[in-house]
């Protein structure tokens, strides 16, 4: 994506925040419009927006995810320009998935076709969009990067990140064993095979402590939310940040650094 | 072979707290998986190799009639037999015929994924017939009367003490120490075994159609051995298992062998053209391949599912995957093991019974990016979670309980409006506001209950971004 002529760039942009970063982490969206604004980006928030439809369908459920992700589709259509959206997951079920939801309906097909040509993970669409790699951030942080199984695998992006990441001043990333290894989350799966998922949790949190990384940086609120979960559990004193509230030179991360 | 796929959950916890089990798994990733990337990354091309192979495969698969009739007439022109069975006692009754018809007393095996789907060595021995396995990891759980952990390791978690005293029961010898002693021990069993057998067994890793030649991939020599010196061989392949041409075939072999070991070649690539013919020296006297169904027609008739036909069986899947490197080989409980394993599995011996494999994944994604032929393993462990959850029209079919079924339409109906979104985001802040310490739980109620078995759950935060950033644009307009 070379969006060359700077004058082409977006102005204006449609966050689709996700139903996670929404109920349980504001303040990771927050970072997120605070970079895009900091950068004269106009955020807009579509208010009656829910969930792309991604768990039900996870779980096979697809005639309750069906509805969901067509209305995720109504609420989007409505707005013009980019979609952005701080979830590789989120994006990979709108780009790889919805062509095996809507299966057999050919015009709902075509609306996710052209929808999905309009959404873009955050990182992809600081660097590959806007073609920024350097976002002026400085810190002071030991850190370690967790490669999210979607946005590595479903969707390819791991040099934007990992670009962004490099380009923070005072940011010191540790190298962490078998990086691109799933922490066991998987939605659903977290669940229904929790013993599975806890021995895969439990082998990656042992790389990430043995990095003596104060903090782990990872791209996706649900293997946020679990790997911060087993942490707590096991007494450890890492923090996992999303990758937005790091280049976020706003966000309560960066503050505390610097005090 | 028996299918326990319904014990998934049990088995892998059994195996989960097996601390040996544990550390046979490390060298799955350390040896296998890291070996096939180094392989990957030495050959130029490697991207372009697999979309050739998936290539071949997807059009092996679409003209499949055309191509087996063509593998059929061109193996009977080598003066074989070729038999098509329907499932394993289709052709477990055909193996037993020849060997009674021969006199049969002493059959040797060398590996075969698709004999272990029809349990043929239990069917033979039951007829008073001896069968060894002459795969040195074949032959290791088959005297620990076990199925094998993993499909191109079949032994990858017997110790070599374990092995040691296998090897010192079977024969009544000495207990031997090191591997090189085990290994010339074992040898040494064999080589009296292959002297003696009337009939051997074997797999095919392809076929050739244009040809009629059957090939076979092996480190050992035992499959050289096996298909030259009983007096007659039966090879057993899945009906999928085959390519158009020599050409096809040397492309599929290149990336076959670099995913399975990481070698560039194999020590041994046995092509076999059928019996001895009257102007050769050796070879047996009698070929016949079994070419097998067994639920396969299924997996060909589903679209969403066919690309599964498109394995070639080299591991790779299960030795990318995390889940399989906790639960390892026995808790899928069937012949096929790891991600391609918890497809076919399901598929070949019934959807329900198997419904915990396809739901034993996080959809990481590992498996696909590993897979030689790019099979999209996560997109149909999807399409078989949808199948078992509510798909089959016939509700005794589904495994979805009525409790997950209400969760999720409770579910749908929270995403349906925002204000219900809202609703439910603020009933929940209640609900833990007195649980929760810095913002975690310690517990959560069942449908997520497992969560907090081993995970602190987050509390929903005060207020949802919806209304953070309505009140900040609020007060910022206001200014």
């Amino acid at each position: 994506m070379d969006n060359g002529n700077a004058s082409e760039l977006p102005t204006r942009v449609n966050l689709f925040v996700t139903c996670l970063v929404d109920q349980f982490a504001p303040n990771v969206g927050m970072s997120v419009v605070n970079i895009l604004e900091a950068r004269g980006i106009e955020v807009h928030f579509p208010p009656d927006q829910t969930c792309c439809g991604q768990p039900a369908f996870n779980s096979g459920f697809r005639n309750d995810a069906r509805p969901v992700a067509a209305r995720f589709l109504d609420v989007f259509e409505a707005t013009e320009g980019p979609i952005v959206c701080p979830s590789g997951s989120c994006v990979a079920m709108v780009r790889n998935f919805y062509e095996d939801l809507f299966r057999g309906q050919p015009s709902e097909l075509d609306r996710a076709q052209r929808l999905s040509e309009r959404i873009y993970e955050f990182t992809e669409f600081i660097v590959d969009v806007l073609g920024i790699e350097d976002l002026n951030i400085e810190t002071n942080i030991d850190a370690t990067y967790h490669r999210c199984c979607h946005l590595l695998r479903e969707l390819h992006i791991d040099e934007q990140p990992t670009s962004l990441l490099e380009n923070v001043d005072g940011l010191t990333l540790k190298p962490l064993e078998r990086n691109e290894v799933c922490c066991g989350f998987g939605g659903a799966f977290s669940v229904k095979m929790s013993d599975v998922s806890t021995a895969m949790l439990n082998e990656k949190l042992d790389n990430v402590v043995a990095t003596g990384a104060s903090t782990l940086i990872a791209g996706d609120t649900g293997c946020i939310m679990h790997m911060q979960g087993g942490l707590r559990r096991r007494g450890e004193e890492v923090q996992v940040v999303h990758i937005a509230e790091l280049l976020d030179a706003e966000s309560d991360l960066n503050r505390a650094s610097k005090s | 072979m028996k299918s326990t796929t319904k014990e998934f959950r049990s088995a892998a916890s059994r195996a989960l707290t097996d601390v040996r089990l544990q550390q046979a798994h490390e060298v799955v990733y350390n040896g296998f998986h890291k070996a096939r990337l180094s392989a990957a990354g030495d050959t130029d091309d490697w991207e372009a190799q697999r979309t050739l192979g998936k290539a071949i495969k997807d059009h092996t698969i679409a003209n499949l009639d055309y191509y087996l009739d063509m593998l059929a007439t061109n193996v009977e022109k080598n003066g074989g037999n070729v038999y098509f069975a329907r499932d394993g006692e289709d052709a477990n009754a055909y193996i037993r015929g020849i060997a009674a018809k021969n006199d049969v007393s002493t059959v040797i095996k060398s590996k075969s994924m698709v004999s272990e789907e029809m349990g043929l060595n239990h069917v033979l021995e039951a007829d008073g017939i001896e069968v060894v396995e002459t795969d040195l990891g074949e032959y290791i759980v088959q005297l620990a009367g076990e199925a094998p952990y993993h499909i191109i390791a079949p032994a990858i978690h017997k110790t070599k003490a374990q092995v040691a005293d296998l090897l010192a029961e079977e024969s009544r010898s000495e207990r031997r120490e090191t591997a090189e002693d085990l290994t010339r021990q074992a040898r040494e069993m064999l080589r009296e075994v292959f002297q003696r057998a009337d009939l051997s067994v074997t797999g095919a890793n392809f076929a050739v159609a244009e040809t009629g030649s059957i090939v076979l991939v092996t480190n050992e020599g035992n499959g050289r051995m096996a298909t030259s010196m009983p007096r007659i061989h039966v090879a057993a392949m899945g009906m999928e298992k085959l390519v158009p041409s020599a050409a096809d075939l040397s492309a599929m072999l290149r990336i076959l062998i670099r995913s399975a070991t990481g070698q560039r070649i194999s020590a041994y690539v046995t092509m076999v053209n059928g019996p001895r013919a009257h102007d050769e020296e050796d070879g047996p006297e009698e070929f016949h391949l079994v070419i097998m169904n067994n639920g396969r027609d299924r997996l060909l008739r589903d679209e969403s599912l066919r690309e599964a036909l498109n394995c070639i069986r080299c591991g790779a899947c299960m030795n990318s995957c995390p889940v399989y490197r906790k639960v390892g080989g026995h808790s899928y409980g069937w012949v096929y093991p790891g991600p391609i394993g918890s497809i076919v599995s399901p598929v070949l011996t019934g959807l329900k019974d198997g419904a915990k494999l396809p739901a034993a994944s996080s959809l990481c994604g590992a498996c696909h990016e590993a897979c030689p032929v790019k099979i999209n393993i996560p997109r149909m462990l999807l399409e078989l979670r949808s199948q078992t959850a509510q798909g089959d029209p016939d509700p005794q079919q589904r495994a979805s309980g009525i409790g997950e079924r209400m969760t999720w339409k409770a579910w749908r109906q929270g995403m349906m409006s925002r204000s219900r979104f809202e609703a439910g985001s603020s009933v929940g802040k209640i609900a833990t506001a007195p649980l929760k310490r810095d913002g975690w739980l310690r517990k959560v109620p069942p449908p997520i209950s497992g969560w907090t078995e081993s995970r602190d759950f987050p509390a929903p935060a005060a207020k949802t971004f919806g209304k953070m950033f309505a009140e900040r644009n609020k007060a910022k307009n206001g200014q």
